[in-house]
């Protein structure tokens, strides 16, 4: 059966507290998941209290001030702290999002943050992406042509044709959408889950790519892509304000269409 | 079981079953047939209300309706059968319960949709 409550090791258990410096006036409460697998010991709840007045506006502005200068052993990925390389996905007061375009202020009450949901935990921030990302290559997303390129220019596209790529191509695989989605949690052995799916969607449409009814081939598949039931969890938190389900809708259409 | 298989490996597994289109078409289909069969049922409950037997025979007795209520009847056990499987395969993920439970629902969907028919044939043909 799918289980739906923790295993005893994996219960979180209440972790240490860092007060604020004396003198903090603007003061907010993270509370933040901690794992070490090395110590052996259950994930805890960490608490820190951070000055506002003293810290940038974003989530991850709070967590590398964190890591400066209160706790350098918290673990979390970042990179471009802009929204565009998807290291910084987690979940901040219950949705999937990313730390970079999350502003503290956007959360009422404590600042609580957990690693995207139902993976592995490398540690604390960290879960581990192999299973999506050999998803992802299992699409083989790049494109495929039986047709030789042109030997004096790239392979053409009309606007409208480019058009319809849109909605799709912004994706940066961040795994907020994948990691919320139920049917995902569930099935993540068997079900591709709407980051691949709409990657697949992505190639699927692109009138320069010749292996269509492969990339179809591939997905028709009760697991692959009809584990979607449009829940739309992966819709509601996209932090690039895509939307998968639509995507997977898109894929669906077409399975029909060449019926 | 402890596995060196790679991850792609693993995900890639036994490949597509090359079906499924069909399951999720017919339940798309089912559903959209039940809202005119389910609206016309409740309506027809309702009119019924009060009813004796002798009334409802008579009612049911009727080709149109006779036919209406063997389309729910069909219908509902069919879209049942489709729907309960997705549910099955959603969260059983022992193989052997879950290849016994989807035997269960086929068997199951199917007696009590030929045992509904034979029913309302039963009381078409004689009365009651």
């Amino acid at each position: 059966m799918a289980e739906f409550a923790l295993p005893a090791n994996s219960r979180v258990q209440q972790g240490k507290t860092h007060k604020a410096p004396a003198g903090a006036k603007n003061v907010r409460v993270f509370k933040i998941y901690r794992y070490d697998p090395d110590t052996g010991a259950n994930p805890r709840l960490d608490t820190y209290e951070i000055d506002l007045d003293d810290c940038g506006p974003m989530v991850l502005d709070a967590l590398i001030k964190i890591k400066n200068e209160i706790d350098s052993t918290l673990t979390f990925r970042r990179s471009c702290r802009e929204g565009i390389c998807g290291s910084c996905a987690m979940n901040i007061d219950g949705t999937n999002t990313l730390a970079c375009l999350k502003p503290i202020e956007d959360v009422k009450e404590d600042v609580k943050i957990y690693p995207l949901p139902h993976m592995p935990v490398v540690k604390d921030l960290v879960p581990d992406l192999t299973v999506p990302y050999a998803q992802l290559a299992s699409i083989k997303p790049y494109m495929q042509t039986q047709t030789p390129p042109p030997p004096d220019r790239e392979r053409l596209q009309s606007p409208e044709e480019r058009a319809k790529l849109d909605g799709l191509w912004e994706c940066i695989l961040c795994f907020c959408c994948q990691t919320s989605c139920p049917s995902y949690w569930w099935n993540g052995d068997r079900y591709l889950g709407p980051a691949i799916l709409l990657q697949a969607a992505r190639w699927i449409h692109d009138s320069r790519d010749e292996n269509t009814g492969e990339r179809l081939d591939a997905l028709e598949d009760p697991f692959r892509l009809y584990r979607c039931h449009t829940i739309m969890n992966c819709t509601k938190t996209c932090p690039k304000g895509l939307n998968p389900a639509k995507a997977i809708g898109s894929i669906k259409e077409k399975m029909i269409e060449r019926r | 079981m402890r596995s060196l298989r790679t991850p792609l490996g693993r995900v890639r597994g036994l490949g597509s079953a090359k079906e499924g289109v069909g399951h999720w078409w017919g339940q798309r289909l089912s559903g959209l047939a039940l809202v005119p069969l389910t609206l016309w049922f409740v309506i027809s409950v309702i009119g019924l209300i009060g009813a004796d037997y002798a009334t409802f025979s008579a009612w049911l007795g009727t080709p149109g309706n006779a036919t209406m209520m063997l389309l729910l009847v069909f219908v509902v056990f069919y879209h049942a059968q489709l729907g309960l499987q997705v549910v099955i395969e959603d969260y059983v993920h022992n193989e052997g319960a879950k290849m016994a439970s989807l035997i269960a629902i086929k068997f199951a969907t199917v007696a009590l949709g030929v045992f509904c028919a034979v029913s309302i044939l039963k009381l078409v043909a004689f009365g009651g």
